[in-house]
């Protein structure tokens, strides 16, 4: 036992003295936190809009002005004809072009009836939908102002709640992805290429020879990042509350817990895959490829899981991060008890049990 | 010229020899090209809604047929108790729970006006705010079909309307794959030039090879030549495969030229490649420099308006992108692919990608210290 | 007399206020087999690296092949051969690919580069060898290689920093048997090593001490000094009263 505290003592050194590592495994969960939180948002906000005006009254003008006064909007140029439209998009300088027909407020009041074109570029479909929506608002909105007078009958009001998220703030989707994301890195990433530098280099058969078991070799190794993962944890939830404004719904303790565990996840992830691999670019390649990009893709933080084709569904069943995630989101924003998340957590504890198992295995036969 | 030679030889050798390069250009693309644009669908469908109806009336079940019959919505649960909906919400099994109150039906036609309630579970906003839209308007057009059918409104327009068109161009059919393909593209060769880039100089300095060289006559630029020559040609192999991928896979090819993009990637590739280098001047051994090249390909990639647009993003971000390399590449490759964007198009985001390979080269040369201080 | 290869006069060199190399001055002759001795820690890498044009002298004069350390590092570097403690080549390349690609950059032309390399694969015995991956051969004969790289365009000098670490006796035998021939070729070594019995094998031995030189001479010369029985008791004197530890 004495032996096992000595070697741990010495990967702490190990971690500790590369502080340019550990600023960035301390720093990254928090520059993640931040370009979250603050800067990435799927709304769309402050869209360049090209405008071609044919009748340019004061109806027009008028319309163009509540666009580019909207916070959706800005408009950015004023097209001569349809002609260069085209220009437009490909360079990419707008998102959307409307297009008012001639004598636009002489239609309105004299007609009733009158047809504003929008083209969207749709190569990103998402937000050329959106900002068609937005832009069919204003108009509506505008519409509406001089259809004030009137009252229809048999009306259905729609009172809508949101449930946990009232502000739909985004934070409530992305934090226990940046945990789960942080965690692989650490857990099983740098656990790896820790593990398999010392096999690359040699050092591991000076380790070997030692008094001590060569599993508590290779344990000892995993133990700093446990205590990394941690603190990152820590780190994020601390940011999430007062940063973010995002309480903590369920118990903090719980919580913890199941983070834990998936700590344990990870690095037995992390310790399988030192046991198969024997040089650190591959240990590097096989956890890119393997966990992390699962854990953008399958935590369902960036993509909705519902969504996927059914294989890919299937496949992220055998993907730890989802059921972390999914015990994050229910304890942190539900804040739901531990009855809620129990199968969850079930999953976790066979899956960590069989990792262990087999990456012990593959290194005492590797070992002995 | 000569050195070069044998450098280059050198360096195709070992690369060949490596089957995790081999892996990762040949690998990556194919992995990221498959799962990603499937699992990256945005447009959100299946909408799960529990109904609680309390009216139990003709018109809550019409429109509780309404709203299913459109295909938009899946009926979990159809029951009286608010509770049990709100149950299966914590669940995780219902997105959506509408609520059709007592007297529904009686309130509309006597008091010209009835509620209903919508409930989202909006942990996942977006997820929340298309699902209660959808909803919305189908109650709207429901209410649209009620007043039609009881007052026979006049066809002519009383009122002024405004009528909007509007036509989506280039993809007409929001196939969000054809956004996202292009952009991972864009990704995939930036991951590959940066972190294979890095780990090979940094191999060698953990391997203590480089110290080895460092005693030889070589010039620090024979040196960093010989590096970034084979790893721009695996950069180019990778886009190119990653193009092929895309075309067997998805059955897209560029709308513009080939030699736009080719002649954009080539002079991106040497970007990277200075990205890669400039890592490597900053760490000592493999594990550092796949962290920092994680660190820096994460935030690129967030900042890169991949799944974000940036327009939206808060000024100082923006500005952040306007240094990230990703950010025009994703840019131009959707361009090109998409709208089908000519070289003369992007001569701006030309004269960036110019600017880029010198900046990032020049800075990591810079760092590169051949005589360590 | 033979003119010195090597010439150091007051060579310092300072990392912030630790003074890794302390005002040396030596001199080494042409053919020369040069034994730089010293514990771990009392300057002799950093010595080694200032003289191969790596690390730049605080202060002080050196020239090596009768080039200057400040001005002329990369001339310097023309006429030098350099191996380290550290295996340097590269073990994904075969054993011929790595004499072709060092031979190359060292500017040896194709015709000499497939000439020498027969020649030196024949020398090692390594026929069978040849063309298999370096990573996959013992250490003693990736040593041998090495060595065999490292002298591979005729330098004035090669430096070899602790070359037979972790070797078996018969090959460190046979290793500087190759030292021996080399020097006999008119090439300079200058090499550090923790083995005494090595050190008996040099022309002429210099410890060092807390980066000073504190004993030059030959092996023999140095026991008289020092009344010693053997190059190891000369050493555990003088390192007794070494400040630095490991």
């Amino acid at each position: 036992m004495k032996t096992f505290v000595a070697f741990i003592r010495k990967e702490f050194w190990h971690v500790l003295r590369d502080t340019r590592s550990l600023v960035i495994l301390l720093g990254l969960p928090v520059v993640m936190m931040i370009l979250f939180g603050f800067a990435l948002s799927s709304e769309v906000k402050n869209s360049n809009v090209a405008i071609l005006d044919y009748s340019n009254d004061d109806a027009s003008r008028l319309l163009i002005d509540r666009i580019d006064q909207s916070q959706y909007f800005s408009v950015k140029e004023r097209l001569k004809t349809e002609a260069e439209i085209e220009r437009v998009f490909r360079r990419g300088e707008a998102r959307l072009v409307v297009i008012f027909p001639q004598n636009f407020q002489e239609d309105l009041s004299h007609t009733n009836q009158v047809q504003v074109r929008f083209i969207g570029d749709a190569s990103d479909p998402n937000t050329s939908n959106i900002v068609i929506n937005y832009a069919s608002s204003i108009f509506r909105d505008y519409q509406n102002e001089l259809n004030e007078q009137k009252k229809l009958p048999y009306t259905i009001e729609t009172e809508t709640r949101m449930l946990y998220n009232p502000q739909l703030k985004s934070s409530y989707n992305f934090v226990p992805g940046v945990m789960t994301l942080i965690l692989m890195l650490l857990g099983a990433m740098m656990t790896s290429v820790s593990i398999v530098k010392e096999k690359e280099t040699g050092t591991m058969e000076i380790l070997l020879v030692s008094p001590m078991r060569p599993l508590l070799v290779v344990l000892s190794k995993a133990v700093p990042y446990l205590f990394l993962c941690f603190i990152d944890v820590v780190i994020i939830l601390l940011l999430a509350i007062f940063l973010l404004d995002m309480p903590i719904r369920g118990s903090l303790p719980l919580l913890l817990a199941e983070s834990l565990l998936f700590i344990l996840t990870t690095l037995s992830l992390g310790l399988l895959v030192s046991a198969v691999v024997d040089s650190q670019q591959t240990a590097m390649f096989l956890s890119l490829v393997g966990f992390l990009m699962p854990a953008l893709v399958f935590s369902g933080f960036m993509f909705p899981i519902e969504n996927m084709p059914l294989p890919l569904q299937i496949v992220s069943n055998i993907v730890p991060t989802k059921w972390y995630y999914s015990i994050v989101r229910a304890i942190m924003v539900k804040g739901l008890g531990f009855s809620y998340v129990a199968k969850q957590t079930l999953i976790l504890a066979v899956m960590t049990v069989v990792y262990l198992t087999v990456a012990i295995r593959k290194f005492k036969i590797r070992l002995a | 010229m000569r050195n070069l030679v044998f450098l280059l030889q050198k360096e195709f050798r070992q690369i060949f020899r490596n089957p995790t390069i081999l892996r990762m250009i040949l690998i990556m693309p194919i992995m990221q090209l498959i799962v990603i644009p499937l699992a990256a669908d945005y447009e959100i469908k299946h909408i799960s809604i529990s109904v609680v109806d309390q009216d139990h009336s003709t018109y809550s079940s019409k429109l509780v047929n309404k709203m299913t019959a459109s295909g938009y919505f899946q009926l979990v649960e159809y029951t009286q108790s608010y509770a049990q909906a709100t149950k299966t919400v914590g669940d995780g099994k219902t997105d959506l729970i509408l609520t059709i109150p007592v007297h529904f039906e009686r309130d509309l036609i006597k008091f010209n006006k009835a509620q209903l309630h919508l409930a989202a579970d909006a942990v996942n906003g977006v997820r929340a705010g298309l699902g209660t839209a959808y909803a919305a308007q189908m109650i709207g057009d429901f209410n649209r079909e009620i007043r039609e059918e009881w007052m026979l409104l006049p066809k002519f327009n009383e009122m002024p309307q405004i009528e909007i068109t509007s036509a989506n161009w280039y993809n007409p059919h929001f196939d969000y794959h054809l956004f996202m393909v292009p952009g991972i593209l864009a990704i995939l060769v930036t991951m590959v030039g940066a972190f294979l880039t890095a780990l090979n100089i940094v191999a060698e300095k953990e391997v203590g090879t480089i110290e080895q060289i460092n005693v030889t006559p070589l010039k620090k630029h024979e040196f960093i030549l010989g590096k970034l020559i084979p790893f721009w040609v695996l950069g180019m192999v990778s886009i190119t495969l990653g193009m092929i991928v895309t075309f067997v896979i998805f059955r897209f090819l560029p709308v513009g030229s080939f030699f736009t993009i080719y002649a954009f990637s080539a002079v991106y590739m040497f970007g990277v490649l200075g990205i890669g280098l400039l890592i490597s001047t900053f760490a000592d051994t493999q594990q550092q420099a796949t962290l920092f090249a994680f660190f820096c390909m994460m935030v690129f990639i967030l900042l890169g308006g991949l799944y974000t647009p940036i327009e939206s993003m808060p000024e100082w971000a923006q500005w952040l992108t306007r240094i990230n390399p990703p950010a025009y590449f994703i840019k131009i490759i959707r361009a090109v692919y998409i709208k089908g964007s000519a070289f003369s198009d992007l001569i701006p985001e030309f004269l960036v990608m110019i600017a880029f390979a010198v900046g990032f080269n020049a800075l990591a040369v810079f760092n590169y210290r051949k005589r360590s201080a | 007399m033979t003119k010195s290869v090597i010439h150091t006069e007051g060579l310092t060199r300072k990392f912030g206020d630790f003074v890794a190399v302390n005002a040396i001055t030596f001199d080494v002759k042409e053919g020369e087999i040069f034994g730089f001795l010293g514990a771990n820690g009392a300057g002799k890498t950093t010595a080694m690296r200032i003289l191969c044009g790596l690390l730049e002298p605080t202060s002080g004069k050196a020239s090596v092949a009768g080039y200057d350390v400040y001005r002329q590092n990369e001339e310097i570097k023309k006429h030098i051969g350099y191996m380290s403690q550290k295996f340097s080549l590269y073990e994904n390349l075969t054993v011929r690919e790595n004499i072709q690609f060092f031979g190359g950059i060292y500017g040896l032309t194709r015709k000499e580069l497939r000439e020498k390399t027969a020649v030196l694969i024949e020398r090692l015995g390594l026929n069978q060898e040849a063309d298999k991956l370096v990573g996959s051969l013992p250490l003693g004969w990736k040593q041998k290689i090495a060595f065999s790289v490292a002298i591979l365009h005729r330098p004035k000098v090669v430096f070899l920093d602790e070359p037979t670490g972790g070797v078996d006796p018969i090959t460190r035998r046979q290793f500087w048997d190759m030292i021996y021939e080399a020097a006999h070729e008119g090439i300079t070594v200058f090499v550090t090593t923790h083995y005494m019995d090595e050190a008996e094998y040099c022309d002429r031995v210099s410890i060092m001490v807390d980066g000073s030189i504190a004993a030059l001479d030959t092996p023999s010369g140095l026991k008289k000094q020092f009344q010693a029985e053997s190059m190891d008791e000369v050493f555990l004197q003088l390192a007794r009263g070494a400040k630095r530890g490991e």
